[in-house]
């Protein structure tokens, strides 16, 4: 079974690609890229006017399963992932049990391998219990299929634990992925320390209480020689901390959340529960900042934090309300919309954040439409307008603060292993697809 | 104007509705201090009281607000109803909706809940205090007080001292002058006040003998102990000797200086005895008005006449 997709404008940087051309997919690799490719037994998908990328890379999402099957599983979010464009995604280990040891991270591997075609990559727990204390079975779960290790939902208050992880992890050539918190200054908080915080009353979590975190795993980075990954960056400090660590030769990488380089604090004004995230959403020159950080390479990466959530987990009091933003399938087209359409990345930029950064962090062989490449690929419509629908997410998650918002550039195909796994209208074999005009 | 209205926050009250309670509570003061004046009647009318917070003064401000109208109020104590056994409150809200009161008071703990109980309500919602958001009612009075003893409130410098970070005193009160067209500042120790409080337009000072010399108006909020244990100041006593409102704090003061203070209040911690029984404070007498404006604006959402002249 042969696919050609014709007449894309192909944007691979892994390759430092971007023109118009043809891709030939066998079974499940790519096999030729070029202009005007000709084959006669090929399937054809006319892309005429629309991105062909390498299937797209999110590093951080919550699939929710084991545990919490109401708010989101791996089926669910595997298509909701397809349906943003995404081939690969790599999950976070805060479920129930929490993944960390290799029978969690076998048992979601075993799930995700019943899912619909989208790679999931296990991410496992720093420490047992997501507690903080001793440090999880790493070199176990390595050897099950981990991709990198985080207690991605609580910091790591002890330096001491997150130093011996960091040259543990090392050993096993595993990023440590940080969510940097100090747990003291952003105890009770809600909402960022600022405007919003001063008028509503909710407590505020205080930029700092990110950026002292990351310059103290930067500092321990430095002396352990680990790798080092910084989640979800959304203080100004902190992209100059991370600036600072690269310049004196740190190995440090980064990732920011669309919703932390499109929208800022003022959204929380009328205590929208589907706003509320940790990190909070900041003030307009924390989001100008992330935004210069992606721009100029501090951030390597764009991921989503996908945090699913039952319609009951958010429509609550405010400080009942779960924190997160299902963002999985607005992802592209907020980046689309507020770094490409806004002029502040290129798209060879974006779309290196999204496909071969993470991949390359992960160490997966994803990310990428070389020859011989796993055939992963994404059809974007750069120029198709429409408006966020939460209620027809594929994910369980309806919890989004760009409900309602139109949005410009949106992913409509999405091949993994050289199978069309989504295509935007419904999942079809001989698909045909037509640029918006 | 406000017929039918929620009342959750001075942020968006507009200067007419404030005109017109503080006008139409004027009214009800009147019948307050003589009896025997005729008042129109909410007879038939219910409200309910939904406190999720302890309240002795806010509760029976307004209970005795509505009875001096016939309405009937009916209590809904958390200890003893079905919070206690885990009921979510939009379920709270949905029952009481279907029990067709014409009005539902609310006191929570949580910023934001009176907006979204009245999300979730078709009945009209009046906050008595979301968490450290807001409390409408008390800034009401408030401005109903310092308009009876100054005449105007425009032009004045009022000055709120205290504990600014987690008083919903402090932020409704912030809203209500400013549009009245008041000065505000604030003063107390910076561990108390937030930092963006400036960009409201407000000023910030941290010693209360240079903050109160250009005041006309002082109100005095309460400190609460638990916020010691928190470590944002060390003791009571270092509180009342650095930030609290004593005799020799008002030397610098105007000498018709407006004393004022919500209630209930910590003698010897943020305000001296001297100060609040001296015969420049309306501490009492905000209790009194603070009836008066919860009649007005049970009235006035329940759908009474738009001016007081139809009252008389």
């Amino acid at each position: 079974m042969k696919t050609l997709i014709k007449n894309g404008r192909v944007v691979d940087p892994s390759q430092d690609i971007d023109e118009v051309m043809d891709v030939l997919i066998e079974k499940d690799k790519v096999v030729a890229l070029g202009r005007d490719l000709r084959v006669y037994d090929a399937r054809i998908i006319d892309a005429a006017g629309m991105l062909v990328t390498p299937g797209l890379v999110d590093m951080h999402v919550h699939l929710r399963e084991p545990g919490y099957e109401y708010k989101e599983d791996i089926q669910s979010g595997t298509r909701a992932a397809a349906a943003g464009g995404f081939t690969s995604v790599a999950c976070m280990p805060n479920t129930n049990p929490v993944a960390d040891n290799k029978i969690v991270i076998e048992y979601i591997k075993s799930r995700a391998a019943r899912g619909c075609g989208v790679n999931v990559y296990p991410i496992g727990a720093i420490t047992k219990g997501l507690e903080g204390r001793e440090l999880a079975s790493i070199g176990g779960m390595k050897k099950a299929g981990i991709v990198g290790i985080s207690d991605d939902g609580k910091p790591v208050m002890n330096a001491r634990i997150m130093e011996n992880a960091l040259r543990y992890a090392a050993m096993f050539d595993l990023p440590v992925i940080s969510h940097c918190e100090d747990s003291n200054l952003t105890e009770g908080g809600m909402v960022n320390d600022g405007l919003v915080s001063t008028i509503t009353g909710l407590k505020g979590i205080p930029s700092e209480a990110e950026t002292v975190m990351a310059s103290r795993d930067i500092l321990l980075a430095r002396r352990t020689k680990g790798r080092l990954h910084i989640a979800h960056v959304s203080a100004a400090m902190t992209v100059e901390v991370i600036r600072w660590a690269r310049e004196i030769g740190i190995y440090v990488t980064a990732e920011a959340a669309p919703h932390h380089f499109s929208l800022t604090e003022d959204v929380l004004r009328d205590f929208n529960t589907n706003a509320k995230v940790n990190p909070p959403l900041r003030s307009k020159a924390d989001v100008e900042a992330v935004i210069q950080g992606l721009k100029e390479g501090i951030i390597d990466v764009i991921a989503t934090d996908h945090a699913p959530h039952a319609l009951d987990d958010k429509d609550v009091e405010f400080d009942r309300a779960d924190f997160g933003i299902s963002g999985i399938e607005t992802a592209v087209a907020v980046t689309l919309t507020y770094l490409v359409d806004a002029g502040k990345l290129s798209l060879k930029q974006a779309v290196e954040k999204l496909t071969i950064n993470p991949a390359k962090i992960l160490g997966i062989d994803r990310g990428t439409l070389r020859k011989g490449a796993i055939a992963d690929v994404t059809i974007i419509d750069p120029r198709l307008k429409k408006k966020v629908d939460a209620s027809a997410f594929l994910s369980k998650g309806k919890n989004t603060p760009f409900d309602g918002m139109e949005l410009k550039g949106w992913p409509v195909l999405t091949i993994a292993a050289g199978k069309v796994i989504w295509c935007a209208g419904g999942l079809k074999e001989d698909v045909k697809i037509h640029a918006a005009v | 104007m406000l017929q039918g209205k929620d009342v959750l926050g001075m942020e968006h009250m507009s200067v007419e509705e404030i005109e017109l309670i503080l006008e139409t509570a004027r009214y009800f003061k009147e019948y307050l201090e003589d009896k025997t004046k005729s008042i129109p009647s909410l007879k038939g009318k219910s409200f309910v009281n939904l406190f999720y917070e302890p309240s002795t003064r806010t509760r029976t401000s307004f209970e005795m607000a509505a009875k001096y109208l016939d309405a009937e109020v009916i209590n809904f104590n958390q200890k003893i109803s079905s919070a206690a056994k885990g009921e979510t409150l939009k379920d709270t809200a949905v029952t009481i909706q279907m029990m067709k009161p014409d009005g539902v008071i609310i006191r929570h703990s949580t910023p934001g809940s009176a907006k979204f109980l009245a999300d979730h309500l078709h009945t009209p919602v009046i906050n008595a205090g979301d968490g450290t958001h807001e409390h409408p009612t008390q800034a009401l009075l408030d401005l109903f007080t310092i308009k009876e003893k100054k005449g105007a409130i425009a032009g004045l410098n009022v000055l709120i001292a205290g504990d600014i970070l987690h008083s919903r005193v402090a932020r409704s009160n912030i809203w209500g002058l400013k549009k009245m067209g008041a000065k505000v500042s604030v003063v107390g120790p910076l561990t108390l006040i937030p930092d963006h409080i400036q960009h409201l337009g407000i000023d910030v000072y941290t010693d209360p003998e240079e903050a109160v010399s250009q005041a006309d108006v002082i109100n005095v909020l309460r400190v609460q102990l638990e916020r010691q244990q928190k470590g944002l100041f060390p003791s009571l006593g270092e509180y009342n000797k650095f930030f609290g409102i004593k005799a020799e704090t008002l030397k610098k003061a105007k000498k018709d200086v407006l004393i004022m203070h919500p209630g209930p209040m910590n003698r010897g911690v943020e305000i001296d005895s001297i100060v609040a029984d001296s015969t420049r404070s309306a501490i009492n007498e905000q209790v009194t008005n603070g009836v008066a404006v919860r009649m007005a604006l049970l009235y006035l959402i329940t759908g009474g006449e738009s001016s007081s002249e139809n009252l008389n």
